[in-house]
C-alpha cells in the first residue's frame, strides 16, 4: 500500500487539466484580439500529469474515479487524450469560442461550474498553467465551491478520510491537513507520474469526452469573455531587448573569459 | 487613491515583497494602508509604517490555515472601507487569498505584474508573456477595487521617513467547512550560504549538469564567490535540488548582479525569472541553447571541463 492507500469509500476525483500549444514551438498571437492562437494538435501542460498521478492513485487505492475537467478550445483533443491515456476515465470539456479571452476568475468560475454538477469528494489542480500562469484559478474554483483550499503541495498523503500536504513556504514547508471536500493544488515533482501504456492509448480514444458550451452550463454571452471578465488587453509589444553579448567557443582557456569579466564587475 | 498592500510576516518581519509593493504604491499619492497577517510587533508594524504604510489592518492566525478567513475578512473590509485597489506579490499564501478574494467579490485579479501605471482612473499592468520577450498591457474595466499579483523584484524596496502607523485589528471570521484545513508543523529547511533572492550572485545548474552528484565544481564554485545555488525546473522535478532552488516561472524571480547559468538551455519558463541580472554568463555545449541569446558572455563549451579549470584558477588568485 503506497502513501495514498485510502480505506474511506471510493474516491470521486476531478483534475482541471489544461491542452497548451506546445511549449518548444513558437506562440503566436493574434494581431487583433492580441490571443495566443491555438493549433489543433496541442499537448496536455506538463505540469498537469503530477495532479493526474496523484488522482489514479487514489482512485486506484480506492475503486474511485477520476474525470478530467477543462476550459478550453478542443481542436483534435490531443492534450485531453493523453491524460485518459494515462488512466482517466471520462472528459468534461468545456469549448466554446465565445470564452476565447476571458480572465482567470471567468475561468474559475466556469470549471466550478462543471465540478458543482460533478460533485467530486476532490479537486485537482496544478498550480498554474504554463502558457497563462496567472496562479490564483485554484483559489478562486475553491472559493466558489466553498472548499478548503491546500494548496502548493509537494507531498500528498490521506489517511481517515482526510488529505494531508506539505505545502511549500517561504521558508520550508507546512504540514496541512483537511478533510474532504478539498481542493488539492500539486507542484511538479510531487510524484513521478506514469507513462502511458499502448493499451491506455487506444483505450484513450474510445473514452467519453463531453464537450458543453457556456451557454449549457448557464452563462450568458456577457458573462464570458473579455466582456465578462472585466479586464482588456490594449497592447501587445517586444520587450526592450537584452541583446546577447559575447560568445566563446572553448578550447581549453574559455574559463579565463569568465575571470577577466568577472573581475571587469568587480566581484573577485 | 486608496492602495492596500497584502504583507505576510516571514521570522518575524513583512516580506521584502510586501515591502517592495508598499515603495511602489507610495507613488501612487492617497492612502497606503498594509493588510498584515502574521502575529505582528511594534518593529514589524515601524516597517510597514517606514515604507509608506499609514495605517495596518493587522489579521493574526489561529491554527488554521488562514487563507479562506483572511480572504472573508479582506472582503468585509473591502465593503466598509472601498479601497482601490489591492497588491498582491506572487508568494504562495499572497497567491492564496488573492485568488479567493477575486473570487469573494467578484473582482478580477490581474496578476504577473511587472509595473503599475496610473492615468486618471485608468490603472495598467505590464506583465511579461513568453520568457519576458513580450510585454502585455492590460487595463481594469468595471467597479473597483482592481485586485494586481505583483512579480518579485519588480520594484526597489525604498524606506522613507519612519512613522508608526495606525494598527487596527481585525478578527478572522469562521467560514465553515473552507476554513477547515489545519496547520499541524512548521518546518523550516535551513540552506547555507546566501539566499536566492538576496544573492549578489547566483550560480544555477539546469539540466546539462548531469545529476546531483555531477555538481561538485558548480557548489565549490558558489562557495568560492559567496553565491547562492539555483536550478532550473528540469533539475528540481529530477530532485537534484530542491523546489526552494528552482528559479524561473513557477520558481523564484532573481536579479543578482551576476548570474552564472551552467548546462541551462534558456527555456522561456526559465529565463522570465533571471533575465533582469545585471551581467549573465552561461556555459552550454549547445551552441545555439537560447541561453547565449540573454548572456554577456556566452561559453559554448562542456561545463565539466570549463567550472573546474574557472574553480582553480579562483583558488589560485586567493
Amino acid at each position: 500500500m503506497g502513501p495514498l492507500s485510502y480505506t474511506g469509500s471510493a474516491m470521486k476525483i476531478a483534475v482541471c487539466v489544461k491542452q497548451i500549444p506546445d511549449p518548444n514551438t513558437p506562440y503566436a498571437l493574434d494581431p487583433g484580439t492580441h490571443f495566443v492562437e491555438r493549433p489543433q494538435d496541442q499537448v496536455l501542460d506538463d505540469t498537469d500529469r503530477y495532479g493526474v498521478e496523484i488522482a489514479l492513485q487514489l482512485a486506484e487505492a480506492t475503486g474511485g474515479t477520476v474525470t478530467l475537467v477543462s476550459m478550453c478550445p478542443a481542436g483534435n483533443l490531443q492534450g485531453i487524450r493523453q491524460a485518459l491515456a494515462m488512466g482517466a476515465h471520462r472528459a468534461v470539456i468545456v469549448n466554446d469560442p465565445g470564452l476565447r479571452g476571458s480572465g482567470a476568475l471567468v475561468t474559475a468560475k466556469v470549471l466550478a461550474a462543471v465540478l458543482r454538477k460533478e460533485e467530486p469528494d476532490l479537486v485537482i489542480t496544478g498550480t498554474e498553467s504554463t502558457d497563462g500562469y496567472t496562479g490564483v484559478v485554484p483559489q478562486q474554483v475553491a472559493e466558489l465551491l466553498g472548499l478548503p483550499s491546500l494548496t502548493f503541495a509537494r507531498k500528498v498523503t490521506q489517511a481517515d478520510g482526510k488529505i494531508r500536504i506539505e505545502r511549500m513556504t517561504a521558508m520550508g514547508y507546512d504540514v496541512v491537513e483537511s478533510p474532504l471536500p478539498v481542493l488539492l493544488s500539486v507542484t511538479s515533482g510531487v510524484v513521478e507520474p506514469r507513462y502511458p501504456t499502448f493499451k491506455g492509448i487506444m483505450a484513450a480514444k474510445t473514452k467519453p469526452v463531453e464537450q458543453p458550451t457556456a451557454a449549457d452550463l448557464g452563462f450568458g454571452p456577457d458573462q464570458v469573455g473579455p466582456t465578462g471578465s472585466a479586464q482588456e488587453i490594449i497592447g501587445v509589444r517586444a520587450a526592450p531587448e537584452r541583446g546577447a553579448g559575447r560568445k566563446v567557443v572553448d578550447e581549453g582557456e574559455a574559463h579565463l573569459e569568465i575571470v577577466r569579466l568577472l573581475e571587469q564587475v568587480k566581484v573577485i | 487613491m486608496q492602495t492596500w498592500v497584502f504583507a505576510e510576516e516571514i521570522e518575524g518581519a513583512p516580506t521584502t515583497l510586501a515591502l517592495e509593493m508598499l515603495s511602489k504604491a507610495r507613488t501612487f499619492g492617497g492612502d497606503l494602508a498594509a493588510v498584515y497577517l502574521g502575529a505582528g510587533s511594534d518593529a514589524a508594524f515601524a516597517t510597514l509604517g517606514a515604507h509608506g504604510a499609514t495605517k495596518v489592518f493587522h489579521l493574526t492566525p489561529g491554527g488554521a490555515l488562514p487563507t479562506a478567513a483572511a480572504a472573508a475578512a479582506l472582503a468585509g473590509l473591502v465593503a466598509e472601507h472601498h479601497p482601490d485597489m489591492l497588491l498582491f506579490g506572487v508568494a504562495f499564501t499572497d497567491r492564496d487569498v488573492a485568488g479567493r478574494l477575486s473570487a469573494r467579490i467578484d473582482r478580477p485579479v490581474l496578476s504577473n505584474a511587472v509595473e503599475i501605471t496610473i492615468a486618471g482612473d485608468t490603472v495598467q499592468v505590464i506583465n511579461e508573456i513568453l520568457g519576458g520577450t513580450t510585454l502585455v498591457d492590460t487595463v481594469y474595466r468595471g467597479p473597483k477595487p482592481w485586485i494586481g499579483i505583483v512579480r518579485p523584484k519588480s520594484f526597489a524596496a525604498e524606506a522613507g521617513t519612519a512613522f508608526t502607523p495606525e494598527v487596527i485589528p481585525v478578527a478572522l471570521p469562521d467560514v465553515g467547512h473552507a476554513g477547515e484545513a489545519a496547520v499541524l508543523e512548521h518546518h523550516a529547511e535551513v540552506s547555507e550560504g546566501p539566499s536566492l533572492e538576496d544573492a549578489a550572485i547566483v550560480v544555477t545548474a539546469g539540466r546539462g549538469v548531469g545529476g546531483t552528484d555531477k555538481m561538485g565544481a558548480l557548489n565549490e564554485l558558489a562557495v568560492l564567490l559567496g553565491a547562492a545555488v539555483g536550478g532550473t525546473r528540469a533539475v528540481v522535478d529530477a530532485g537534484w535540488l530542491p523546489f526552494s532552488a528552482q528559479v524561473g516561472q513557477t520558481g523564484k524571480t532573481v536579479r543578482p548582479g551576476v548570474y552564472i547559468a551552467a548546462g541551462v538551455s534558456g527555456a522561456m519558463q526559465h529565463l522570465v525569472g533571471m533575465k533582469d541580472s545585471g551581467t549573465i554568463i552561461a556555459v552550454n555545449k549547445d551552441e545555439e541553447a537560447p541561453i547565449f541569446r540573454v548572456a554577456d558572455l556566452g561559453i559554448v563549451g562542456d561545463l565539466h571541463k570549463v567550472l573546474p579549470k574557472l574553480v582553480e584558477e579562483l583558488k589560485a588568485r586567493r
